[in-house]
Formats: structure tokens, sequence, C-alpha cells
């Protein structure tokens, strides 16, 4: 009984609520180190090819990654439960034995990338675009994950 | 054929140069590649999310520019989840030791990589010396 009222504080009658304050905190301070971890090793980085920004509005996600060179063929989208599968290859043409080259520093090879989304979508309102080099993946989300607003009467 | 290796991830990098901007914001170096042949000299670089009218090259005294603008993306409602790379201006210089045709510079962008090709001038186009023993 005495550990029950030290561990949960305040009165058992209000735990719930302030335990979803203390996972929402936890979410926040993982995202600012994200944000604003810069150079080096970011807190938070999968540290796998491609790097992605994921954000969301009311009724979607939005993924966005950086694939310069690669085209829309050679790009394999998937998703299934609540994770999202990006897999390719960069292909970069050979110039020939008469090419000398100055500088290198582009890659060519495979990628594959799977994340998980932060809510349940719906697999069948999903929207990919390449254009310049940046894919956009827009998800739907399920009915179930949509924000509903609550009127307090 | 040998088969492909798996693309490593790099963080973009920033540019440090002696130049401050008048706007705000992000300025990363993109990957380039540069090749020459006898005819011209070939430069490849990576600048994805940057529109054909973004895109600005210059050379002038024998120093080349390429600079690209990222428009935002991200609508105003739309609230970050997670962030591994940041957006913002591309800009890089090259020093090019070659003479060269302005006149026939052609630029293309395709899927975010620009592909500068700079025909060298007539005069600086390698000639071949043959060397008879004597």
């Amino acid at each position: 009984m005495i550990t029950r009222s030290l561990f949960d504080w305040p009165a058992s009658g209000w735990r719930n609520p302030l335990l979803q304050l203390e996972q929402m905190r936890k979410e926040v301070e993982q995202l600012g180190s994200v944000l604003l971890g810069r150079q080096g090793s970011r807190p938070g980085m999968a540290g796998v090819f491609p790097a992605l920004n994921l954000t969301e509005d009311k009724n979607h996600f939005y993924v966005r990654a950086e694939l310069p060179g690669i085209q829309a063929k050679d790009l394999e989208l998937q998703v299934y439960g609540k994770s999202l599968s990006i897999a390719g290859e960069r292909k970069i043409a050979s110039e020939g034995e008469n090419a000398k080259y100055h500088r290198r520093e582009r890659e060519a090879g495979r990628f594959s990338r799977m994340i998980d989304l932060p809510g349940e979508v719906n697999a069948d309102h999903v929207d990919a675009q390449m254009t310049n080099g940046i894919l956009t993946i827009k998800i739907a989300k399920s009915e179930a994950a949509k924000p509903r607003q609550i009127t307090v009467k | 054929m040998t088969a492909s290796k798996e693309l490593q991830l790099k963080e973009k990098q920033e540019v440090s140069s002696s130049a401050e901007q008048t706007h705000p914001g992000l300025v990363f170096t993109p990957a380039v590649d540069i090749f020459e042949t006898d005819q011209q000299i070939t430069l490849l670089a990576d600048m994805p999310g940057v529109a054909t009218e973004d895109i600005s090259i210059d050379l002038r005294e024998g120093v080349l520019t390429i600079a690209g603008q990222v428009k935002p993306w991200k609508k105003s409602d739309e609230e970050d989840v997670l962030a591994e790379f940041e957006i913002g201006k591309y800009y890089r210089q090259f020093a090019l030791s070659e003479a060269i045709d302005q006149d026939k510079i052609d630029a293309q962008l395709n899927d975010g990589v620009l592909k500068l090709a700079l025909p060298k001038a007539a005069k600086a186009q390698p000639r071949k010396i043959t060397v008879t023993a004597g």
C-alpha cells in the first residue's frame, strides 16, 4: 500500500493522464535532440541511406528523401502494417576509357531502408512522386489514427 | 559483372566559405564528378530539389560557380516527426585550368543531377606529339 502511494503519485485515479504526459515529454525530448543535433553523430539517425524527413498533418504522413539521379523505375516502395520500406538502386553511367576523372564524389549502389510510421495508415491511399531527385510519399492516415476533436459541454 | 555495393549514408556537407550570405539559411556542397576527354570537360553535380529555373551557372576568369536554390516543401500545417536531413542552397566553385569555349557550354538538369558540358577551346585541345627516335 505504501509503495503504491509513493510511486503512483498522485492518487491512483489520476494515474493514466499523467503517464501519457510523461510519454509525450519523452517524445518531444527525442524529437528535439534529432532536430538540434548537427554534424557528427546525430542522435536518432538510423545511419542507413537514404536520410528521411517524416512530417505529418491531420490526415497524412509525408516521407521525403533526397534521391538524385534515381528514376521512378529503379525504386521499390512497400507499405505494410505501420512500416514503409524504400529500396532501389542508383546507377551512374560509366563514361568510357577516354574519360580521365578529376573528381569522383558521387556514389552508385543499392539501398534499402525500412521506417516505422507513428500511426496506423490506410495502405490504399499512398501517393509517391519523384521530382527533381526528391521522393515525396504521401500516406493517408487510417481513420482511427486521425485526431478527433472532442467538444466539452 | 560485379554485384552492386550498398550505398552508405553520408552527411550533407555544409559550405564553410569566407563570404557570408545575405539571406539566412544553410548552404551545402553538392557532390560532383568531374572528368575530361580530349574535347570537353564534363561536370555532374547532385543537386536534389533544385528546379531548372533555380540553377545558376557562372564562368568568369577561370572560376566556375554552380549554385542552386531549393524551395522549401513543407506546408505550414505539417509538423516534423523525424528530420534526418536539412534543406538549403547548393553552392560550389571550381578553378578551371583549361580555356573553355563559353558559347558552347551545355547544361542539363535531370532528376536532380546537373550535367554541365564544357567544351575545350580549340587551342586547348591536346595535340599528340610524336617522338621520333633520332
